[in-house]
């Protein structure tokens, strides 16, 4: 948003984008405002991205919901916000300096007391929002709608689509009580009537490009979840955890629907083991959790590799170790993702770069299960799991698939075949009739190649080449990563997963002021894409950007990973355990000190 | 992977019916025991093991059950090793998860029997939770706990089901923790078919067995199954050749009675042999397929990307 207020008489004036913070508790149905905010942007054609925080309590505590609308690209939920509605002190005096200097702070004057310090720094507009919601709607709703309320003021301060809005409210209250839509509408449109452009300046986005198709506005978890169904997955077990528990509460209400069935297990070892039973049985299935259920995970998964059975495994970070963080993004399971668990394991991890990949991501990871017999891990975290975005709507015909097992007879099977070429075999579920009469055992135990146990050197030797062969097949049929900027330049910032947008807008920053920056997003962890090395001799500086710690040698989990492939000591690390994600100029700070530092030590 | 596929129904989406290729045209005879033998066991010579896997092909036998519908699911111990000398489709899990895997397959597999073996450090030490979950959940799914209270894979440790006293390299002053009752554990669990029998009883084993397979539900048996190398003769007091006696569970028993059941599991060794308790409820994949029919009859003739296709519509 360019446009701020000035001291002059109010006016309209056009914006392409705006960042709208809003903060209160988390009881506040704040995420219902942000929710409708991105659900229009996404109806309109516009770009929208979201970015809240909760607390790890049931109810009460300060939570946020930030939106960032634009009519071109939005990359990530933006740094400073041009408008912050403030319902309590304490979202007032902890968000203030989240405000673009000049930015407006709509604060509720029923229980905001204004700093006169800050006046001068920021637009204030007090609004008794509490007091207000209680006329429009009667006194027994409480603090109840003044969500409603404030998203009224949003309205009218942005002048958004109101017949939109108005439908999207009906939308979610769809199926209660006719008076509930009612109150919530009053809500709403007592809120919008406030007389708010006589005080401040109003906006007004300018139209954004016409795009082909619809856009469908969704979470990560969302996505992901639907991605799963798209590919054709149709049994999965898990434990809940947050913030996973969304991703297993979607699909034990929709696999039904498809013949399939979720099933809430006792634990986390009992949800992989009935994953992987199923997969057994002739399908892929999904288990997931986060944080230390991922680490109870770990024999199931490592029998898998073993087996060599496929499962999709998917990963919701947090800040760890431990219970850690619970509703904190960070991104420190790539080492257990890539490495957990004893003995050489190596299976496939992949992380989804936004929500809209996400969806895909789903449906790479199955496909890739399923043609190497290998457990995949999707790497995603917090942030993208609650991040509402808008993306265009997959082509769900052409994208489905059908995975039912083929239990035709064979003439004969081995599991274990050591003769398959580059070592990948596929698994023959129970149920199919062998001809020979030999059927295999599929088993944790080192093996011959009908699944009987050895102890032989010379099998081990080979079976594990075996494991490792079919994952170094798969390394070279996939895509080189695209540099985002020009492919030579000084610095090249690489990250991997969410992180993908602000670094993206880091690197349109800085090329806008004349720096040499270009960025890398590594979707494929392990095993990694071809031709990183090329990459990486176009840069005198690549610095890979985690939210993560810098280790005991300097280096995040990514940035480890690097300089242990390609021995370039010109990889080093940007890091960062705020537990929230990161801001473009922290980034690009953040790279310049490296740049400056570096150069000295040179 | 063929070239003698056969022709094959139509694919579907739902797990609950997998398309099964047709029989050949040729009568299919029940299996001999050289085609149901895989690899010679590499238990001890005198194991009780031995007649429970002798006894398992018998069932197979007299069941003419198919090759590919044999589905025998293990843990670890010297007892799991028993997919290994089964020849159908078999899986050796993890230590004390044989329980969830079995249940992946019987959820979603329901044209399979699936047998699980294990031992009495699967089942009531490292699997302990997950013995209570299959049971409460009525997971369509026949158990053997090949108990012979003692750890021998490792070479005598403890077991849970070590009576007090029992002297092992981890207590070598006699076991001090009070012993597991598996009866009274799986009656209270809420297993819906729960046996005892023991391996000197071949024909009695079998009957189990044979029991337990045809119960809509968790059918658990418990096979006291001596370990001779670091128990030997554990067992004696319930062997009528070792001077013991074996005695049945009594005529008037009521099966459907949670107290008798629990009562009959109060006797000293040797106890009761028998069905302690038998009832029907009805089981998880029952439950499910009902769920998942209500829920289909909503999106009846639909597509799978046009029921999909129904959720994106409410997210634009």
């Amino acid at each position: 948003m360019t446009a701020a207020p000035t001291g002059g008489a109010p006016k309209i004036a056009k914006v392409s984008e705006a960042i709208i913070r809003i903060a209160g508790n988390s009881q506040d149905g704040i995420q219902a405002i942000g929710g409708f905010l991105a659900r229009l942007a996404g109806r309109s054609e516009q770009e929208v991205m979201t970015f809240m925080t909760i607390p790890s309590t049931i109810s009460g505590g300060p939570s946020i919901f930030q939106v960032r609308i634009g009519s071109g690209e939005v990359l990530s939920s933006g740094d400073d916000a041009d408008v912050l509605l403030a319902f309590y002190q304490h979202s007032y005096q902890d968000h203030i300096s989240s405000l673009k200097p000049g930015g407006i702070v709509v604060y509720d004057s029923d229980h905001v007391e204004p700093n006169p310090d800050w006046k001068g720094q920021y637009h204030h507009l007090g609004v008794p929002i509490s007091g207000l919601t209680v006329e429009a709607i009667g006194g027994t709703a409480k603090d109840k709608g003044k969500n409603l309320y404030a998203l009224g003021l949003i309205a009218r301060m942005f002048d958004l689509n109101v017949p939109k809005l108005t439908k999207l409210i009906e939308e979610r209250f769809t199926g209660k009580d006719q008076s509930i839509v009612n109150n919530a509408l009053s809500a709403f449109h007592a809120g919008y009537s406030y007389a708010l452009g006589s005080v401040i300046d109003t906006f007004q986005f300018v139209e954004s490009q016409k795009r082909g198709g619809h856009q469908v506005v969704m979470n990560g978890n969302e996505a992901l979840g639907f991605g799963l169904i798209a590919a054709g997955v149709r049994f999965g077990a898990g434990y809940p955890i947050t913030p996973w528990s969304d991703i297993m509460e979607l699909l034990r209400r929709e696999l039904p629907k498809y013949g399939g069935t979720f099933v809430q297990c006792e634990d986390e070892i009992a949800s992989i083991s009935m994953a992987i039973g199923a997969s057994y049985g002739g399908r892929v299935a999904v288990t997931g959790s986060s944080g230390p259920g991922i680490s109870l995970k770990t024999e199931g998964l490592g029998w898998a590799v073993m087996s060599e059975m496929p499962l999709i495994v998917i990963d919701i970070q947090r800040g760890g170790p431990s219970t850690g963080m619970p509703t904190n993004v960070e991104q420190s399971d790539l080492n257990i993702a890539v490495f957990g668990g004893h003995g050489d394991s190596p299976r496939v991890v992949l992380a989804p770069a936004n929500v809209e990949d996400c969806f895909y991501t789903a449906i790479e990871a199955v496909n890739i299960a399923r043609k190497y017999s290998v457990p995949v891990l999707i790497l995603s975290d917090q942030a993208i799991s609650t991040r509402i975005e808008a993306f265009e709507e997959p082509n769900l015909e052409k994208v489905c698939q059908d995975l039912t097992p083929d239990l035709a007879p064979i003439p004969d099977h081995k599991p274990y075949d050591l003769a398959a070429a580059d070592g990948i075999t596929r698994h023959a579920p129970p149920g199919t009739r062998i001809m020979s009469g030999k059927y295999p055992v599929v088993t944790g135990l080192e093996h011959d190649e009908m699944g009987h146990p050895t102890g032989s050197p010379k099998l081990h030797m080979s079976m594990t080449a075996k494991r490792r062969k079919k994952l170094q097949a798969l390394a070279a049929t996939l895509p080189v990563p695209q540099v985002y900027g020009p492919p030579e330049g000084n610095v090249l910032l690489v990250g991997w997963g969410s992180t993908q947008g602000p670094l993206r807008e880091a690197v349109d920053r800085a090329r806008a002021a004349g720096d040499s920056v270009s960025a890398l997003n590594i979707r494929h962890i392990s095993p990694l894409p071809p031709g990183l090395e090329n990459i990486f001799a176009g840069f005198n500086h690549v610095f890979v950007v985690e939210i993560n710690d810098e280790g005991l040698y300097g280096y995040g989990q990514l940035a480890g990973l690097l300089r242990a492939r390609f021995c370039d000591p010109k990889i080093r690390g940007i890091n960062k355990t705020d537990g929230l994600t990161w801001k473009v100029k922290d980034i690009l700070q953040r790279a310049q000190t490296n740049v400056t530092e570096g150069l000295r030590k040179l | 992977m063929s070239d003698t596929k056969l022709e094959m129904p139509p694919r579907t989406g739902d797990i609950t019916s997998v398309p099964t290729a047709p029989l050949p045209t040729e009568e299919r005879k029940g299996l001999t025991k050289k085609e149901i033998a895989a690899d010679h066991p590499t238990w001890c010579p005198g194991c009780g093991d031995f007649s429970v896997l002798a006894l398992y092909f018998k069932l197979i036998e007299k069941r003419k059950l198919w090759h590919e519908k044999i589905t025998t699911v293990a843990g670890i111990g010297c007892s799991s090793r028993f997919p290994y000398f089964v020849q159908a489709h078999g899986a050796h899990y993890i230590h004390g998860r044989a329980l969830p895997f079995a249940s992946g397959i019987s959820l979603s597999r329901p044209d399979l029997h699936v047998f699980v073996f294990g031992g009495d450090g699967d089942a009531f030490s490292i699997g302990g939770n997950h013995l209570n979950h299959t049971a409460r959940k009525n997971i369509k799914m026949t158990y053997v706990i090949m108990d012979n209270w003692v750890y021998g894979l490792t070479k005598k440790q403890t077991s849970p089901t070590s009576p007090l006293g029992f002297k092992s390299k981890t207590d070598i002053w006699g076991a001090v923790d009070h012993p597991i009752n598996p009866m009274k554990q799986l009656v209270s669990a809420g297993a819906t078919f729960i046996a005892r029998t023991t391996h000197t009883n071949p024909n009695h084993v079998l009957q189990m067995m044979e029991a337990a397979m045809d119960h809509d539900g968790f059918s658990v048996i418990e096979c006291l199954s001596e370990c001779v190398e670091f128990y030997e003769g554990a067992f004696d007091a319930s062997n009528p050749r070792k001077g013991g006696v074996f005695n049945p569970v009594p005529a008037d028993h009521d099966v459907t009675d949670e107290m008798a059941a629990y009562k009959l599991a109060d006797a000293a060794f040797p106890g009761y042999f028998g069905i302690f308790y038998k009832t029907n409820r009805p089981t998880k994949n029952a439950n499910e397929q009902k769920i998942n029919a209500t829920m289909q009859e909503k999106v009846k003739g639909l597509k799978d990307w046009q029921i999909l296709q129904k959720n994106f519509d409410r997210m634009k």
